[in-house]
């Protein structure tokens, strides 16, 4: 059982980096529209403020904590039990990291062209989303997050995106809306069965919840369900990914590297947090069918990437491979499983933004994504080249960069728990091979016709956008220790939690065992 | 002791100079970028001297030193360390590994000359060294695997190092895709392992014990990923195609060093061939006398001086999986050790030849070149009899000890495997005569002449090595056995076979595959020397089309393999997006007849979701103070 620590800090830098980026929109709406060129800076600097807040929150985690840290609790709707109540631990540190990280990375990367303001500002309310979700320990105010998520992306897609972008944008909505619509049901339903159960107020309290147990078992089992599908749209699973790559091959480049680094994680993150900590015997009943999920996930979307001719869309069904790894992870329900999966949200995040960073820059010189129209860039473009093929190779599972450390252990895991399932996902790694590496050849390697002899290398702006990603590539493949030396304390205590409540309890013990 | 942890200055030098060239290699310019490389790499090769002498300096069964550097993967049970093993087998490789690269490096300075990124290959170069070194040097599965795909990444860069190409780009992607294939019983293996020992430190796994089902499953695992890094059938088909790389990576990645990798991890395992099921090591030396005998019928009808040499690789690497799977661990390294020597040089000759034709590669428009390139033509000679297993030189020792092993395990496969030897020792001398006698064949025009003085070096080196190499591990008494006695402790678990038969028997073998040679080089003298039998009568179309094995597995990948994806890609946008289109469409066409729906619907739906937010935020805004 996950107990909160008490660590209240003097200086609550969680509620600061959470409001940050909220500050920042307003400083955004203040900035005269004569003078324009200001919104960006101002942007950045309270992003990069953010990324500092989460940089010295990782540093100063204390690395054997299984509990919740930095705890910020403030009564909000006391008559409903509502509280503004965040906290981190270690498996939700690195995404509160990774998402400081990029937004900063991704709102330097690529002009949106037009309407700077709203595009800034959308910007920073989506990060004010994402941080919140990261961290809400309130089961309502998580769901404000997760809905507030949606504004944003919606008018990034919509109005700084490409092709059909309206549709996509609408596309992308309805669907996350449907998802959240149940999951909606299913707080207030966790919610108001555990005040009944327990006979005590009514809260949206996570931890309480999560430790009480309180639900019968097949009721559990049905809110889990709700959530889940909420989730199952965000990762995306099958068969609720196909606003997916339309989303991200019609967003501006900030709006797909944040959709695919940040919040795909929304989806996986909840199922931890929301899947595992809340409904543990549920979350074990229904292992078999998310890892039946998440293996399909990755043959499937392995395959479907192999056909791709839009390199943006190549890379939205390589995520869809990616994200059914880490589900395949979480629902191994064991340690190195799930310090795989965390691991690989993050790994995902850093490899996937880098790509569709260089994908975005490609598209700026060459108006194209077409794999048909580009090749033989390597020539013109070493550099820039070069970038691809190691963030290529990341994203390929290559030994020595990051994304293996997290595939490795989530194969370990799920093969430990469910062998051959495992087998399965791991003939993954030979198709993940064959898109990426058939698409490189396609646009880098041959001869060089036309506009692509002549495209320009990595300018050093673009490089230096890279540069802290490309850094965290190589780290963490070779020294992931730092990571998984903060998740693991909190890994054990989830698994153990899961371990201790996971068989079938209250008034319905007559279920058929459920352990898988 | 002290000695022997010095093996981090063995991996440290390729590894810093490969960052160096990455940084700052187009600066150095050429050809300075080249002899760092070569400096380091030879660097290295002192270090592993020092290495070796350190471990020398041990008690021979206390010849097993770990160098802990830093824990890597720390997660629940797993607990992998950056750590190193050094111990008779992986010095033994070291040494060879770096040695031969320092030696394939120095002759890159010229064969690279006035490439326009001369650099960036030496980069690369170093790059792959070092992960090879990483390969054979770590204490335990998973970092033998980061250097595994390490040197599969770098023979992927350099395959396709002049990518503008597109062949030279395929076959990139082709070695890697096929290699994918091998490592996905690697990562099997690795589960197998770890759930069987708990841990993938070789230490554990070695000493440890697991269920015969389990030992078998583990070798088994580990004999796919092995056939992919090794060119074992049927995962060979990306060994010829590599070929499009520059010479010297043909010549150290893809003949003396990586491909040569998947026997030194059947060889590590070597304990586990005692617990797992019989059939096992048959299956291994059933592979390795398939793959030997094929590779050798189609070297024996290749035009591309390249190309036959590929086969000619996998033909060996068949002979060494066969000592493999009879348990003649000593005899597949001693091979392992020779070919690197004469398949290096006979690979550098290639070079040199390709050199001074002007690019030219088919042997049928070579011929009489041996009055243009005496060196050259020498040293390939060298080469040419030391792997048709010609006494004195270093191939007939170790091929002889593979056959006479064979012959003690079993009197089919020694037969079949004798015939391959036939086979070797015709291609070759078919190679030589084609290349370096008769008269010119060649189109006018080209000059052929002499490589430079620092190519001709490294092949001068290699031909003594490749004459000399036999007294390693010779076959007269137990004494003279150096590499046997070398390697004894580390195949202690699984008592090495010695060849369990009378002296007189040894003797009888070794003239058989004598005659086995002569046999091979007198019929290649025959058909294209005195011409006494046309060529075609040997030069099968089959052996020519590569039994047409590669070519079927190409049209199926392009053919219905690739329908298959086609339609689960039509498939998903048609079925299932399509079922979502569908979905919205009716919805809309319900919300039209409702009237309600308008086409700012949804924008209206988000704007109302982000003012409710807002006014929550306000709320909570006025309710927090902190």
């Amino acid at each position: 059982m996950i107990v909160a620590s008490a660590s209240t800090q003097a200086f609550p830098v969680l509620g600061m980096l959470v409001l940050l980026p909220l500050l920042g929109a307003a400083a955004v709406l203040l900035v005269p529209r004569s003078r324009v060129e200001l919104v960006r800076p101002v942007a950045v600097l309270f992003m990069s403020g953010a990324a500092a807040a989460a940089g010295w929150m990782i540093a100063s985690y204390p690395v054997a904590s299984g509990g919740f840290e930095m705890i910020v609790d403030q009564p909000w709707v006391a008559a409903w039990g509502i509280s503004w109540k965040l906290g981190v631990d270690g498996i939700s540190l690195f995404l509160l990291g990774l998402t400081a990280l990029l937004f900063p990375l991704g709102a330097l990367a690529v002009d949106p062209g037009h309407g700077h303001k709203a595009y800034y500002m959308w910007l920073l309310l989506l990060e004010f989303g994402c941080l919140g979700v990261f961290s809400a320990l309130d089961l309502l105010l998580f769901f404000l997050f997760f809905e507030v998520v949606l504004v944003p992306m919606y008018f990034l897609i919509g109005q700084w995106g490409h092709g059909a972008a309206r549709d996509s944008a609408v596309k992308f909505f309805l669907f996350t809306m449907f998802g959240s619509a149940l999951m909606l049901v299913g707080i207030l339903a966790t919610a108001f069965l555990h005040a009944a159960a327990t006979g005590g107020p009514l809260t949206f309290d996570v931890v309480e919840i999560a430790g009480a147990q309180s639900l019968a078992t097949t009721t559990a089992r049905w809110i889990f369900l709700a959530f889940a599908l909420g989730f199952a749209v965000k990762v995306p699973l099958i068969p609720v990914h196909t606003w997916l790559p339309d989303a991200h091959t019609d967003a501006p480049t900030a709006g797909s590297v944040i959709l695919a680094g940040v919040m795909l994680k929304l989806g996986t993150y909840g199922f931890v947090r929301f899947g595992l900590y809340l409904f543990p015997e549920a979350s074990r009943f229904f292992a078999p069918l998310m890892l039946t999920l998440g293996v399909v996930g990755i043959l499937y979307g392995a395959v479907v990437a192999t056909m791709q001719s839009d390199l943006k869309r190549l890379i939205a069904y390589s995520s869809v491979a990616h994200l059914g790894f880490i589900v395949l992870g979480i629902f191994a329900l064991n340690t190195e499983g799930l310090s795989g999966g965390l691991l690989q949200m993050v790994n995902h995040g850093l490899s996937t933004g880098a790509l569709f960073l260089l994908v975005g820059y490609l598209y700026e010189r060459r108006h194209t994504r077409a794999i048909a129209d580009l090749g033989g860039l390597a020539r013109p473009a070493p550099v820039f080249a070069l970038t691809f093929m190691v963030v290529m190779l990341s994203s390929v599972g290559l030994p020595g960069l990051n994304g293996f450390v997290g595939e490795f252990l989530v194969l370990l895991g799920a093969f430990e728990a469910h062998r051959w399932w495992a087998v399965l996902a791991t003939a993954g790694v030979i198709l993940a091979a064959v898109y990426l590496l058939w698409a490189y050849q396609r646009v880098f390697h041959g001869p060089a016709r036309g506009d692509n002899a002549t495209m320009a290398d990595l300018r050093w702006r673009e490089g230096l956008v890279l540069a802290p990603l490309l850094a965290l590539i190589v780290f963490l493949g070779v020294y992931p220790r730092p990571v998984l030396d903060r998740m693991e304390p909190s890994v054990d205590a989830l698994v153990a939690h899961v371990e201790l409540h996971g068989a079938p309890a209250g008034s319905d013990v007559a279920e058929p065992e459920a352990a898988p | 002791m002290v000695l022997a942890e010095l093996v981090w200055l063995v991996l440290l030098a390729p590894l810093a100079a490969a960052v160096a060239l990455a940084a700052a290699g187009r600066r150095l310019g050429e050809p300075r970028a080249g002899w760092l490389g070569t400096a380091a790499v030879a660097a290295s090769f002192a270090a592993s001297l020092l290495v070796l002498a350190g471990l020398l300096s041990l008690d021979s069964q206390h010849r097993a030193v770990e160098v802990r550097l830093f824990s890597w993967v720390p997660a629940g049970n797993l607990a992998v360390d950056a750590a190193f093993l050094v111990d008779p087998l992986s010095v033994t490789m070291i040494l060879f590994v770096t040695g031969v690269s320092a030696l394939i490096h120095l002759y890159s300075i010229g064969y690279m000359a006035g490439d326009e990124n001369y650099s960036r290959f030496f980069c690369y170069l170093n790059l792959f060294v070092f992960s090879m070194l990483v390969l054979v040097l770590g204490n335990n599965m998973l970092l033998t695997f980061l250097g595994w795909e390490g040197v599969g990444a770098c023979s992927y860069l350099l395959i396709s190092f002049w990518f503008s190409d597109e062949a030279n780009a395929v076959a990139g992607k082709k070695a890697f895709v096929t290699n994918r294939v091998g490592d996905f019983g690697f990562l099997l293996a690795m589960f197998f392992a770890f759930g069987a020992y708990g841990t993938l430190d070789y230490a554990g796994i070695l000493d440890g014990h697991a269920s015969q089902s389990t030992a078998t499953a583990i070798l088994a695992c580990l004999m796919l990923g092995a056939a992919g890094k090794s060119a074992q059938f049927p995962l060979y088909v990306w060994l010829p195609d590599a070929m499009a790389g520059p010479t010297p990576v043909s010549a150290l990645i893809h003949a003396a060093t990586m491909v040569t990798s998947g026997v030194y991890l059947l060889v590590r395992f070597n304990p586990l061939f005692e617990q797992a099921s019989p059939w096992m090591g048959e299956l291994v030396a059933a592979v390795g006398l398939a793959t030997a005998a094929v590779a050798a019928t189609i070297a024996l009808a290749a035009n591309d001086i390249k190309k036959v040499l590929a086969y000619s690789t996998i033909s060996q690497l068949g002979f060494m999986f066969v000592a493999v799977g009879v348990g003649a661990w000593t005899a597949a390294i001693f091979h392992m050790v020779t070919h690197a020597f004469f398949k290096a040089l006979l690979f550098l000759g290639a070079g040199s030849v390709i050199h001074g034709m002007a690019g030219e590669q088919d042997i049928r428009r070579y011929g009489g070149l041996a009055r243009a390139m005496p060196y050259t033509a020498t040293t390939f000679a060298v080469g040419t009899f030391a792997i048709a297993g010609v006494p004195p030189l270093a191939g007939f020792w170790s091929k002889d000890e593979i056959l006479a092993h064979t012959w003690g395990a079993n009197k089919l496969l020694w037969a079949l495997l004798l015939l391959a030897a036939v086979l070797t020792a015709f291609y070759m001398s078919r190679l030589l005569i084609l290349t370096f006698g008769g008269s010119p064949r060649w189109s006018a025009g080209v000059t052929p002449h002499e490589s430079p003085w620092l190519m001709r070096l490294p092949l001068l080196a290699l031909a003594g090595l490749a004459a000399t190499a036999g007294v390693l591990n010779l076959p007269f008494t137990h004494d003279t056995e150096f590499l046997g006695q070398w390697l004894a402790p580390v195949f202690a678990g699984a008592h090495a076979k010695a060849l369990g038969y009378a002296g007189g028997t040894k003797w009888i073998l070794g003239g058989v595959a004598i005659l086995a040679a002569a046999a091979g080089i007198w019929a290649a003298v025959s058909v294209y020397a005195r011409r006494r039998v046309a060529a075609e009568k040997v030069e099968r179309p089959l052996f020519a089309e590569a039994w047409g094995f590669d070519e079927a597995i190409g049209d199926f990948v392009g053919g219905p393999g690739r329908r298959a994806f086609a339609s689960v890609a039509r498939f998903d946008a048609a079925v299932v997006d399509g079922a979502v289109r569908g979905v919205a469409a009716a919805v809309r066409r319900t919300g039209e007849r409702l009237r309600t729906a308008q086409s700012g619907f949804v924008r209206r739906y988000a704007l109302g979701v982000a003012a409710g937010a807002v006014v929550l935020l306000a709320y909570f805004a006025s309710r927090v103070v902190w």
